[in-house]
């Protein structure tokens, strides 16, 4: 092991024991930190679904705009299997609950899995028709069919299973914070790994150039359904987790919204990067926090009103930011590329070095 | 259903489908030059729609629309000179978040001026007129509608075969490094682009907020969408296509609502679009382009 990887690994996990100890420090007084953990729990489900975005669009190269629906199926599935069966009637009062339904239940875990191969059946039988268009035809087609799933699950004839548009509401939470993270953690985990893979490598061949993928004998649509399957696996997966974090959900929820607040997340983070989407999210979902005061009227700077604060501000900035991003630094945070020690080291040596060559000048 | 009822629901269905039709040729004209899914172009509508509420608080609506439509037209080339000429160069997924990121920003507006409550669109007297034949009644602009699009439509045709800066836009939409060799001005014949499509929709936003009479943030969006679809549906980059298009759609939906399935008109627009994307991915009249599928 050399000097430098030795070095890492110590950051590392001095990193990774740092970050428990805050969130030990979190979870020992919940109740007065709650604001702060359900802030760290959105983002590592946003975070989930960024990366999920960041494989099909980043890595694969196909722009596909269907997160909200595929969150909705995940969501729905994990709600429905985990509403206590003795809550069910209440939740169900006006249009009562399937017979087959009434007394089918799961623990979380297996639920949200079980979302999450609900996606991904309906992103492989999707995918046949649609990952044969091109970059905007996809986009428009992928989110024509989020729609679609959207409304399903909003007709009538879904009513004794999604309860129409009154929504389903007593989905157990999370116990503690430790569940959604080390959840999202293995999400993640698993898709770098696959990204790594030499499945990854393909993707990133077929994103490059795809005529020359296949060229070098990748099976083009097999690959692309893989990826689109996989992402739609997650994605569901972190519906579910979603569901259970925000324990009432409905189909507004899903709107086409939901998937431009993720490629925000995942435009700012970096097109082509995990942790850029990592980051991007925890950036987006922690600004909801810091710049609260942006929706607020009453809020004054040195006794001021500032006339320009109230609600809905804040998601003016933020797509105000989308854009300034697109146009002005398009590479977003981290770029293709992934965080290391070496970059962060880098980072603050060049800012150094620019700073005494600037001063040697005067 | 009696015959009455369902010609009502067609005189219906053509007037919504000429709305449709009108915002469809912004898709259509935009995507034939730039290649690009104006994303933003159903939003631009939206706000045509808010224009006119605060236009009509102060002036009479014969000097109302003309201002909305100069507004929406100054909205339209605005939104191409800041978000899209910067990324003429940039690889098209670039763009399209940019068009997505118009579209997020023109409803996040919306919402942060306007709020999210429908606001009631103001009624334009002579319009809202109810006349009835033949057991068949309805206001005057669902007889207006589908009219002036078609007048409309037909003006823009002969605008483009046989006027310079027609011969102009359908030379860039060809070959653009070829049309700007051959001098002409590609950046303000792509602005004439969004200048027509953006005075459609605005015309394309009266009609519809007069039979619709409310307007919120979120009201341009999924029409916009159908409209592209329309857009599609005729053969991407074709005019009379989009209005066909157009036509089509807004009779189908109306139908399925008349029917009850009015959960599913939405759902309906979009699987359309997929089956045409499969089984004729240029359109009912596209020219034949080999980079869609």
């Amino acid at each position: 092991m050399s000097k430098k990887t030795t070095r890492d690994l110590v950051l590392s996990i001095l990193l990774a024991g740092l970050v428990c100890a805050i969130l030990a420090y979190f979870q020992a007084d919940s109740s007065a930190h709650s604001y702060a953990i359900s802030i760290i729990e959105r983002s590592v489900i946003y975070a989930v679904v960024a990366v999920a975005m960041n494989l099909l669009n980043g890595f694969t190269g196909l722009f596909s705009l269907g997160q909200a629906g595929f969150m909705a199926i995940g969501a729905y599935v994990t709600a429905v299997l985990t509403i206590p069966v003795e809550m069910r009637q209440s939740v169900y009062y006006m249009n009562g609950i399937a017979g087959w339904l009434e007394n089918l239940s799961l623990p979380m875990v297996p639920a949200m899995i079980l979302g999450g191969l609900f996606a991904a059946g309906a992103a492989a039988l999707i995918g046949i028709p649609v990952l044969r268009l091109k970059s905007d035809y996809l986009a428009i087609a992928t989110l024509g069919f989020a729609e679609i799933i959207r409304a399903l699950l909003a007709a009538p004839v879904m009513d004794k299973i999604t309860n129409g548009s009154y929504g389903l509401n007593n989905i157990p939470g999370f116990k503690n914070m430790f569940q959604p993270i080390i959840l999202a953690a293995v999400c993640i985990a698993i898709m770098v790994l696959l990204i790594n893979s030499s499945y990854g490598r393909a993707f990133k061949a077929i994103r490059e150039d795809d005529v020359a993928a296949e060229a070098m004998g990748i099976n083009l649509f097999r690959h692309k359904e893989l990826s689109f399957v996989i992402s739609s696996f997650f994605t569901g997966m972190a519906g579910g987790m979603l569901a259970v974090f925000m324990r009432s959900i409905d189909t507004k929820t899903f709107q086409v919204m939901l998937t431009y607040n993720i490629l925000l997340i995942v435009v700012l983070g970096g097109i082509g990067s995990v942790t850029g989407s990592i980051i991007g999210s925890f950036l987006i979902n922690g600004g909801q926090e810091w710049l609260r005061f942006l929706d607020d009227s009453s809020f004054t700077i040195g006794g001021a009103a500032i006339p320009l604060f109230k609600p809905g501000f804040r998601m003016v900035i933020y797509s105000v930011l989308l854009m300034v991003v697109v146009l002005f630094w398009r590479r977003g945070i981290m770029g293709t590329s992934e965080f290391t020690w070496d970059g962060l080291f880098n980072l603050f040596k060049r800012k150094k070095n620019k700073k005494s060559s600037a001063g040697g000048e005067v | 259903m009696s015959a009455i009822t369902f010609a009502q629901h067609l005189l219906t269905g053509i007037s919504l489908g000429g709305a449709y039709a009108l915002i469809a040729i912004g898709y259509t004209m935009v995507y034939g030059i730039l290649r690009l899914i104006n994303f933003a172009h159903g939003d631009i509508f939206m706000i045509s729609g808010y224009f006119m509420i605060f236009a009509m608080a102060s002036f009479p609506w014969y000097i109302a629309i003309p201002i909305v439509l100069i507004g929406t037209v100054i909205l339209g080339v605005v939104i191409e000179k800041v978000a899209y000429r910067p990324l003429r160069s940039a690889p098209r997924m670039s763009i399209m978040i940019s068009a997505i990121g118009v579209s997020y920003l023109l409803q996040n507006l919306a919402t942060y001026l306007f709020t999210a409550i429908p606001k009631a669109y103001p009624e334009i007297p002579f319009l809202k007129k109810i006349f009835s034949f033949g057991g068949i009644s309805a206001s005057l602009v669902t007889l207006v509608t589908p009219i002036l699009t078609i007048v409309l439509v037909i003006l823009l045709i002969q605008l483009i075969n046989h006027t310079k800066i027609g011969m102009a836009m359908r030379a860039v939409s060809k070959d653009t490094e070829a049309s700007r060799l051959m001098g002409i001005k590609v950046d303000s014949t792509i602005s004439m682009t969004f200048i027509i499509g953006s005075f459609l929709a605005g015309i394309g936003a009266v009609l519809y907020f007069t039979d619709r009479m409310t307007v919120y943030p979120y009201s341009g969006s999924l029409p916009g969408l159908k409209c592209f679809v329309a857009a599609v549906l005729g053969g991407i980059g074709s005019i009379p296509g989009a209005v066909i298009g157009g036509f089509i759609i807004g009779i189908c939906e109306t139908f399925l609502v008349a029917l009850g399935y009015s959960t599913f008109s939405d759902a309906f627009t979009f699987l359309l679009l997929i089956v045409i994307l499969l089984v004729r991915p240029t359109g009912l009249f596209g020219e034949a382009a080999s980079d869609k599928v």
